[in-house]
Order: structure tokens, then C-alpha cells, then sequence
């Protein structure tokens, strides 16, 4: 059990990494890597909040929206699985809403440093497609939680090494074209490369 | 996030007046989503290792697009401001599910191979980052062709990505082999890293750069 949760946790923050394997979360990525501490901010925040809606949204997966999931109400034949993104998409909103709160209470500071991005956090893909691909793994509810939770660190990391390789990117002379934006997807391409070594490992 | 100017409504309701057709114009290429107001980015590298999937997804995000566009615009007088990206998030998500149900009645393998990047232009920065920046200050028809627009310049970035990568990587075009056989027989290989992930990265920030010299907007 253990060493089968330990594996999914590799997998996720290694070899499939959200980011890197999966382009998810790729605009906030793009937008708050400039500091360090941002990007540290936001990782924190988006681990949190994939934490606790991946095994929610599998709850709600298993026993409302399944296809015959409603056989403890008495429906064995209803199929609710076309209302599966709305449903998904209002947990993740509420989650992320519940976030924002509690953050304006206790760390005000790093809530302002995120600004608006918080309230994006709620459109991050990754948080959606971490959802999205529990399902499509058909993992149990602990799996699911190891899942989300990995995702988030996996995404954490990537962002940080970005914003550690944007702030060294500062000195240095690029071509006019290729600053801000091209640059930083020649980079990631590179990391993703960096990235692609892990394949082929196995626990 | 969006660096694009939100215009104010036309004054004469003419269908294509000069401000309307620069609503559609202005987004194929001068302010276009991906390389320049940097929004949507995930989906356009996740479903372009081939030009078909990258297709099928173009046109549903044009779809979703004009579609949450329009009705947003339609109710931009009833929101309260401090739901709306709840109230946008609905909408969008209802949308997406109507394409997802067709594109599995009537393209289900394609749909299988497109997996879970149909439910994620939800979360596609472009369909939200336009209806906050446009279509929540614009008339319901200025904002269809904001959609139409945006949409189309989406697609001009993932057509060009999904043509190089499938060229480059698979040595074919919609699943028709176009590198001649005589170079594979001098030599020639696929270069299977295109159709890896880091050759999306790469192929994309090559279009940027290419992009960013011809229109030559410069940032730091």
C-alpha cells in the first residue's frame, strides 16, 4: 500500500509532472514567475487547494455523478456524469474562494503579493485536469489524495526553479524578440527535457 | 493579465464598420491571444503532437468562444460584479459540456485521444481573460467578433505549432506521410523529440520569437 502510493507520488511530481509533461497551469506559470517568493506563495496555495479538491471532487465523482452512483439513494440507473465539469469547476471556485478568505485574515502580506492572481488560481487548469485525470486513472480516494498532493508539489517545484532561473535571466543579453515570453519557453522546454530523464524509472 | 484595451461600444449599430472588423482583425496577429496577451497556453501545446486533434480543438474553442462571449455580454447589466467569475465559470462550463456530449456522439475516438483537454477550455484563460476584459463592457455583437477573432487567432498559433510538430516529428500531414521516402533512405529521421514535450515548448517559443521581431513589440 505504502510503496504503491510512494510510486504514484513520483510519478506525478517526476515523470508526469503537471507542468512539465501535462502543460497544465502554464498561464499563471507564465505570469508569477518573475520572484521567488511569489512563486513560493502560489505553489503553497495551489498545493493546498489541489490537497483538498481532489479527493472532494472524487467524493463527489463516486457518489453523486458516476454512472449508477446514485444506487445508495435508490437510482441505480441515473447517469449524472455529463455534470461532471460544472460540478467540478463550483468545488474548485468555492475551495479557492475559502482560500482567498483565509489568507486575507492571516497572511495579509502575501496576499497582496498574489493580487489577482489568487482568485485565478480557481482557473488554473492544473487544478481542473488533476481533477479531470483522477478520474481518467481510476484511482481510490487515499490514491486520489497522494495524486493531488504530489501534482501541487510538483508543480510548486517547477515554478520556483522558473523564477529562480527568471531572476538570473535579468543580467543576461537576449535578442529582442525572444524576452519575456520566448525565452521563457525556449527554458521550459529545457527543464521539461531535464524533466523527461526520469522516465523509466520505476519503484 | 490581458494587456488588451477594452474598447468602448460602437455608437451606429452598423454589422461591419471599420471598429467591428478591427475587433476581429486586431486579435489574428497584432494583439494575438497566445504570443502576445499570453493567455491559453496550456491546451495549445497538450493537443498539438498532430494537426487533426489540433483542429477538432480549435474549433471548439472558437464555439466555446463566441458562445460564452455573447451570452456574457447579454447579461453583463444582471452581474454582480463580486460573483461574476462564478457566474462566467457556469456558463462556460455548460458550454463545454454541450461540445464534449457532441464531439463523444459524434467524433468519439477523436474525443478519446482529445481526453480531458475538452473539459479543460473551462479553464482556458482565453474564453475567461475575454469575457472579463470584453464582453462584461461590450454590446452582444462586438463581442461575438471579439470571439470570433480571438478565437481564430488561437488557432493560427496551434494550426502553425501542430503543423511543425507533426512535419518534423511524424514526417506527415493529417496522417499523410509528406517527407519523401528517399531521405529516410539517405538518412533522414523523424525527430522524435517534437513530438515530446519539450518540442512543443521549443517550437512555441520559436514562433513567439518570430513573431514578436515582425511585430516588433519588445519586453523586458
Amino acid at each position: 500500500m505504502i510503496v504503491e502510493l510512494i510510486s504514484i507520488a513520483t510519478k506525478a511530481i517526476f515523470i508526469e509532472n503537471i507542468l512539465l509533461a501535462s502543460f497544465l497551469g502554464m498561464c499563471s506559470f507564465l505570469a508569477v514567475s518573475k520572484k521567488v517568493d511569489t512563486a513560493v506563495g502560489l505553489g503553497l496555495a495551489v498545493i493546498f487547494v489541489l490537497t483538498v479538491t481532489t479527493p472532494m471532487n472524487w467524493l463527489i465523482n463516486e457518489y453523486l455523478l458516476a454512472d449508477g452512483a446514485l444506487a445508495w439513494a435508490g437510482l441505480p440507473k441515473v447517469n449524472l456524469s455529463f455534470l461532471q465539469f460544472i460540478c467540478y469547476i463550483s468545488t474548485i471556485a468555492a475551495m479557492v474562494q475559502i482560500v482567498e478568505m483565509v489568507m486575507d485574515k492571516f497572511t495579509p502580506s502575501l496576499y497582496q503579493s498574489l493580487g489577482i492572481f489568487l482568485p485565478l488560481i480557481a482557473v488554473n487548469c492544473a487544478i481542473l485536469g488533476t481533477s479531470l485525470f483522477m478520474g481518467t486513472k481510476g484511482y481510490n480516494f487515499t490514491e486520489s489524495t497522494v495524486y493531488g498532493f504530489s501534482s501541487g508539489i510538483g508543480w510548486l517545484m517547477a515554478i520556483v526553479a522558473m523564477a529562480a532561473i527568471r531572476t538570473k535571466l535579468r543580467y543576461s543579453n537576449i535578442p529582442k524578440g525572444l524576452r519575456g515570453l520566448g525565452i521563457t519557453m525556449l527554458i521550459t522546454g529545457l527543464m521539461a527535457l531535464g524533466f523527461m530523464s526520469f522516465i523509466g524509472i520505476t519503484l | 493579465m490581458s494587456t488588451a484595451t477594452v474598447a468602448a461600444p460602437a455608437k451606429k449599430a452598423s454589422l461591419f464598420g471599420k471598429k467591428e472588423q478591427k475587433f476581429m482583425k486586431d486579435p489574428l496577429w497584432d494583439t494575438n491571444p497566445i504570443t502576445l496577451q499570453v493567455l491559453g497556453i496550456c491546451s495549445a501545446l497538450a493537443v498539438t503532437s498532430t494537426l487533426k486533434p489540433a483542429l477538432v480543438m480549435c474549433i471548439s474553442v472558437i464555439v466555446v468562444l463566441c458562445g460564452s462571449n455573447v451570452i456574457i455580454s447579454l447579461m453583463r447589466n444582471m452581474i454582480p460584479s463580486k460573483i461574476r467569475i462564478i457566474i462566467m465559470l457556469a456558463v462556460v462550463s455548460t458550454l463545454v459540456t454541450l461540445v464534449d456530449q457532441l464531439l463523444k456522439a459524434y467524433m468519439f475516438e477523436l474525443s478519446k485521444e482529445l481526453s480531458v483537454f475538452v473539459g479543460l477550455i473551462i479553464t482556458n484563460c482565453i474564453v475567461l481573460g475575454r469575457a472579463e476584459a470584453f464582453a462584461l463592457a461590450n454590446k452582444p455583437w462586438p463581442s461575438f467578433l471579439d470571439g470570433l477573432g480571438n478565437g481564430l487567432g488561437y488557432s493560427i498559433i496551434l494550426v502553425l505549432v501542430a503543423i511543425g510538430r507533426e512535419i518534423f516529428g511524424n514526417g506527415s500531414l493529417m496522417g499523410f506521410r509528406v517527407i519523401p521516402q528517399f531521405l529516410y533512405e539517405i538518412g533522414y529521421v523523424n525527430a522524435g523529440l517534437m513530438i515530446l514535450p519539450p518540442g512543443a515548448f521549443i517550437l512555441l517559443g520559436l514562433i513567439i520569437w518570430i513573431q514578436k521581431t515582425f511585430s516588433k513589440t519588445v519586453e523586458d
